[in-house]
This record gives C-alpha cells, sequence and structure tokens, in this order.
C-alpha cells in the first residue's frame, strides 16, 4: 500500500498567552497569574489520500482553520509530525523540503483579504511561478494566460487589480494563485462560505474539475455540511481541538455515531424540510481555555453519563475507515 | 382580516455621485398576524434596504421615492419622525445580522433593555427590571438577574444575539424584521436561535419578517417566500409551491445551486454571469443576460403576475403545473 499524500501524526497546537513582566513578578510573589494555554488542536491524527477529498467539519473556535494551516505548513506544530508522500516534513533537506511544501497550497476564506491590493492579477498569479523557476520570465505572462483560462478568469484582464473584480472572481483568483506552482494537495479553509449562493455553486463545480483535470487532492474545510457532503469523500468532524468521528461521506451522513456529529446533521437547516419544529441542543462551545473534564462534549450531551464526565473517550475504529470518540457510541 | 403589514410600489433610491441606484424598484408584499415571511436574496438585492425602509432608517443620500408602507392600515411610508419613533421598538422592532450593531457597548445589558421599555410606556423601574429578566428567560438565557448586570462583550455571540431577540419581543410588538440574525452564528447555534424566535411568534402571534441568503432556513421556517433580485420580487408564493415548483428562472437556478443530499458528487446547477451592477441594470428584466429562458419579451420589464397562488415577475414561467 502507497503512503497517504499527507499524513498528521498527534499533531498538537497549542498558543501560549506569555506573562509579561509585571505578571512574572505576581507569580514569584504567590499571585495566582498563570500563563494562559489554548489548546487549539489536540493531538490530532489525520491521513489524505491521493486524489481524495476530505472534509474537515466544525463550528467555529473548533480548530478546524489552525489544524488546516498546520497541514499547508504555515503554522509549525507544537507536538506531532506532518508527513508528506511518507517522509517528515521537518526532518527533511532543503530542496526536498522546499519541493514538499510547495505541493501543498492555501485558499482562504475572504477573497478581500488575501491577495494584496498593490499587485496586479499577474503579479498574484505567476510571481510564485517565476520565483520557484516554474517558468522562464519570458513564458510567464502565457502561463498566467493559461492558468487564468483554466479558473475561468478572462485573461485580457489580468492587468488589473484584485480590487476591480467581484467576490467571486476574486476568490478565482486566489485558487489561480495557489494553481500556478502545481500543487498536489490543496487546503481549502471556508473558500466558499463568503460566496453568494449562486457563485458559491460555480466555485464548488471548478473545485470538482480541478479535481479531475490535475488530480488534485482537497482537504476542505467547512461548517457547512450540505457544501461537504456534496464535494468530499471522506469527512472528519472537530470539535474543541479533537476529531470525534471521522468515516466515509456516506456513512457519516446515513449512520452518525457520535452525538455531537447527530446534532448537527438534525439542525442543520434543509431544503426538503418545511415548517419543522427545530430542537436544538443546548448550550455553546466550551472555551478553549478551559475545557471540561472527561469527554468535551458533556455539558451539552443529551446522553451523558458518569463516565463521560470523568475520562476522556479515544477515537477507536468501529467499523471500515469509521472511526468514533464516545464511549457510548453503540448505544442510541 | 386587513394584514399587518402591507407594502405596495414601495420604491427606495439612492442618489449618489455616480448615479442613482434604485436599491428597491416596485415591491409589493403583505404579511399577516403570525406568519412567517422569508424574504431571500442574494447580496445586493434589496432586501435588507426593503426591511430598513419599512422602519423609516433610510439614510440620505437614500429615501423612499414611491410606495406605501402601510402597518395595521395606515400609511407609514411619510410618517413623521415622531410617529416612526413612536413604533419602532414598540409596534415593529427589528433583529440584526450583527448583535453588536444593536446593543451598545458601553452600556450594561439591563439599562438598554429596560430603555426599550421606558421609552414607550410609564411603568416603575422595578416592573421594568422584572419584564427584561422574564424576556431573558423566555429566550434561554441561563441565570437572566446575573446575565441583565453584563456588558454585550461579556457575552458570546448566540447569548448577544438571543438577548436582541429577547429586546424585539420586550414590548409584544406586531411586527419582527429579522435581518440575517443567525448569518454570523455557528449551525447548532443558528438552530437554537430559531428555535427561540419559533417559539416566540406562535406563542404571541406576532408576524415576522425574516430576511435571509439561505433558502434552507427560510425552508424550515416561513409560511412564505418573497424572492427578490436586482430590487424587485421575481417570485412570491406559499413556501412548498415556490420551492417544491418555483416558476422563476431565478429561483429555479437559486434551487439548484444548494448541494443537497441527492445531488452529491455531480455538477451543481449554476447561474451563470454575476448579479449586476445596481448603478447600471440591464433593461427590462433585470434577469435577462443570466437567464436561460430569456427572449426578444424580456427587453421590457415583466409586470407582476397572479399565477394561481403566486406573483410572479417573468415571461418564461419554467414550469407550468402550477398554472393548471
Amino acid at each position: 500500500m502507497t503512503a497517504p499524500l499527507v499524513e498528521i501524526r498527534d499533531v498538537s497546537k497549542r498558543f501560549a498567552k506569555r506573562l509579561d513582566f509585571a505578571g512574572k513578578i505576581a507569580q514569584k510573589l504567590g499571585a495566582g497569574v498563570r500563563e494562559e494555554v489554548v489548546h487549539a488542536v489536540d493531538e490530532v491524527n489525520l491521513e489524505v489520500k491521493e486524489g481524495e477529498v476530505l472534509g474537515l467539519v466544525g463550528e467555529s473556535g473548533c480548530g478546524k482553520s489552525t489544524l488546516g494551516r498546520v497541514v499547508a505548513g504555515i503554522h509549525a506544530p507544537t507536538s506531532g509530525q506532518l508527513m508528506f508522500q511518507g517522509k517528515d516534513v521537518a526532518s527533511m533537506s532543503g530542496a526536498e523540503r522546499r519541493a514538499a511544501t510547495l505541493a501543498v497550497q492555501m485558499i482562504f476564506q475572504d477573497p478581500f483579504a488575501s491577495l494584496n491590493p498593490r499587485m496586479r492579477v499577474e503579479d498574484i498569479i505567476g510571481e510564485a511561478p517565476r520565483v520557484h523557476g516554474i517558468v522562464s520570465r519570458t513564458e510567464a505572462s502565457d502561463y498566467v494566460d493559461d492558468i487564468m483560462r483554466k479558473v475561468g478568469l478572462d485573461p485580457s484582464l489580468k492587468r488589473r487589480y484584485a480590487h476591480q473584480f467581484s467576490g467571486g472572481q476574486r476568490q478565482r483568483i486566489g485558487i489561480a494563485r495557489a494553481l500556478a506552482v502545481k500543487p498536489k494537495f490543496l487546503v481549502c479553509d471556508e473558500a466558499i462560505a463568503a460566496l453568494d449562493v449562486s457563485i458559491q455553486a460555480q466555485v464548488i463545480n471548478l473545485f470538482m474539475d480541478l479535481r479531475e483535470e490535475f488530480g488534485l487532492t482537497y482537504l476542505f474545510i467547512s461548517h457547512d455540511l450540505s457544501v461537504v457532503e456534496h464535494i468530499a469523500d471522506r469527512v472528519a468532524i472537530m470539535y474543541l481541538g479533537r476529531i470525534v468521528e471521522s468515516a466515509s461521506t456516506e456513512e457519516i451522513f446515513s449512520a452518525p455515531k457520535h452525538p455531537y456529529t447527530r446534532a448537527l446533521l438534525a439542525e442543520a437547516p434543509r431544503l426538503d424540510q418545511r415548517k419543522r419544529d427545530f430542537a436544538p441542543i443546548e448550550g455553546e462551545i466550551p472555551s478553549p481555555l478551559n475545557p471540561p473534564d472527561g469527554c468535551f462534549f458533556n455539558p451539552r450531551c443529551p446522553h451523558v453519563r458518569n463516565l463521560c464526565r470523568a475520562d476522556q473517550p479515544h477515537l477507536e475504529t468501529i467499523g471500515r475507515d469509521h472511526t468514533v470518540a464516545c464511549h457510548y457510541w453503540q448505544e442510541k | 382580516m386587513t394584514p399587518v403589514l402591507e407594502v405596495s410600489g414601495l420604491k427606495t433610491h439612492f442618489f449618489t455621485h455616480a448615479g442613482v441606484v434604485k436599491a428597491v424598484d416596485g415591491v409589493d408584499f403583505s404579511v399577516n398576524k403570525g406568519e412567517v415571511m422569508g424574504l431571500v436574496g442574494e447580496s445586493g438585492s434589496g432586501k435588507s434596504i426593503t426591511g430598513f425602509s419599512i422602519l423609516g432608517l433610510i439614510d440620505p443620500p437614500g429615501r423612499i421615492v414611491e410606495g406605501e408602507i402601510r402597518f395595521n392600515g395606515e400609511n407609514i411610508a411619510d410618517a413623521s419622525e415622531e410617529t416612526l419613533k413612536s413604533i419602532r421598538g414598540n409596534r415593529i422592532s427589528m433583529i440584526f445580522q450583527d448583535p453588536m450593531m444593536t446593543l451598545n457597548p458601553v452600556l450594561r445589558i439591563d439599562s438598554q433593555m429596560m430603555e426599550a421599555i421606558l421609552a414607550h410606556e410609564t411603568v416603575s423601574k422595578r416592573e421594568a427590571w422584572e419584564r427584561c429578566r422574564d424576556a431573558l428567560g423566555l429566550v434561554g438565557i441561563p441565570s437572566p438577574e446575573e446575565r441583565l448586570k453584563s456588558y454585550p462583550h461579556q457575552l458570546s455571540g448566540g447569548m448577544r444575539q438571543r438577548v436582541s431577540i429577547a429586546i424585539a419581543f420586550l414590548n409584544k410588538p406586531d411586527l419582527i424584521i429579522a435581518d440575517e440574525p443567525t448569518t454570523a452564528l455557528d449551525v447548532t447555534i443558528q438552530a437554537q436561535i430559531i428555535h427561540e424566535a419559533q417559539k416566540l411568534t406562535r406563542q404571541t402571534g406576532t408576524a415576522m419578517i425574516w430576511i435571509t441568503h439561505d433558502l434552507a432556513v427560510v425552508a424550515g421556517l416561513a409560511d412564505r417566500i418573497s424572492v427578490m433580485y436586482a430590487g424587485r420580487i421575481v417570485e412570491q408564493g406559499r413556501t412548498d409551491d415556490v420551492i417544491d415548483h418555483p416558476l422563476h428562472p431565478y429561483t429555479v437556478g437559486l434551487l439548484g445551486s444548494v448541494p443537497t443530499a441527492n445531488k452529491r458528487g455531480e455538477r451543481l446547477f449554476q447561474i451563470e454571469g454575476m448579479t449586476p451592477n445596481m448603478l447600471s441594470l440591464p433593461k427590462g428584466c433585470a434577469f435577462s443576460p443570466r437567464c436561460g429562458a430569456a427572449s426578444e419579451a424580456c427587453q421590457v420589464p415583466p409586470a407582476v403576475e397572479h399565477v394561481a397562488d403566486r406573483e410572479l415577475r417573468c415571461y418564461h414561467p419554467q414550469s407550468q403545473v402550477a398554472a393548471e
């Protein structure tokens, strides 16, 4: 069996707020001042096989974007390994490492903030391939034209600046910029969340076309279950820095096991449900500064028992490619 | 029975340096007591400006140039500021997308909630405070006495939105305009907010206009749906009719572009092009450049037609089912 294209092993990412001078003195004098540490991502394991689309779903603050940034190499993990084609990226040498990081590109949520307003589109798209020696200076112009056509932009507009384009077009520029360095793997962080419904459909279609044309692999991060259901082969559900369930898309939507997954599925509004009674689960996602003991979902879980408050459940494999972190997944 | 709100021929235009933006251009609809109407559209379609127009919240360079807004039978389109003040937050209230816009960051929750009562009624402070506490309890805020003492920044986004819903319902209004109230919230919190709003409208018989871009939300919530495009309502009817048998090509396209379970992995239907620039709208039907069914006739703007129980602005309805 070939190694997965991208794999992360026991990756954690912690953000610590260091104590300032006054804080340190207060601590020395015995005041109860502590460094605040946020476990944004907590010992997560993920594998993405070549050609696969993995959907990563969670609510705001669950650490899905941080995880995406770790995978894309923007954040270094606090602990754990990031593997690319079976090799640890941290232990790679210069050239190899550059190739590995270049093969993983990221597309961001906000097409307004992620493009340099002072650069022309041809430079936004063409700079990286020129710097990395993918195209020569003389060929760069044709290369940019070609990529713009592939993402559905008119190459005659390449002398313009990003602000002269609409939101959907800007997102296409962001996609073109990522594609220009010939990546194998794209991390899409809420890449369509900021777009209008009709434009969303255009961009989803574009992602599917590009996947076919270039054999791309995606990590598709979203809070929108229906979009993930549409595009992903496999889905991982994240809650407060941990993966609580992962399975094939079909299985997660037809036979969800974790109470949080069930709640998410039940509460997502759908077109085919009319005049329904919304019966939401109580509470909100707890602060990652001060997570509850045991299972992180226990304060909101309708089936909570004593064990859930004391002991943190670990992911167990319960079927082909189906893992869940719940003590009582077998019960309804 | 007179409808709570009856809007006819409403036109709100903005007179900018670059030209006249016809943000709302001839909108008609009505809302009955206890009814939830979903006003759906993409950004720039004029759905929020329609809501603001009803409350007289249009600032220059914009103004209502034409049309009537009949609230309980009385036209408030050109009412004085005085009259509007007595209506706003009392008979008609509004819930905004960003609760930080409704809540004053430097006032405690109790002072801003009590202000909403004391501005319209002469009651003792004690009574006002008790009503605020009960209102917070009704929208599912735990330990309301404590929460009344907090400032908005001490609450989470979902809690803040609950507070603004509580304020909206404080004076038992006849109509609530909710402008994308759940767009900024997570799925589980969105469900909680919709649940509270739904419960309260059912209990009090308050009519509601739910403005959103998300068809799936109004599908589960609204009695009727109005679809807006470029300042006009292009299709209007009962929720089931509009979603199961859309007639206007734009509604058809919008519904087709929402991913659902039975289309997994397939290409989505996409409406070509993008929303038009409101400064230079296409001639005739504003949707015609993006429409697959467009013809010569579409060069003249279509008038509102009544097809069965529906109102439609289109020369080429997509299915003939409802026309029987």
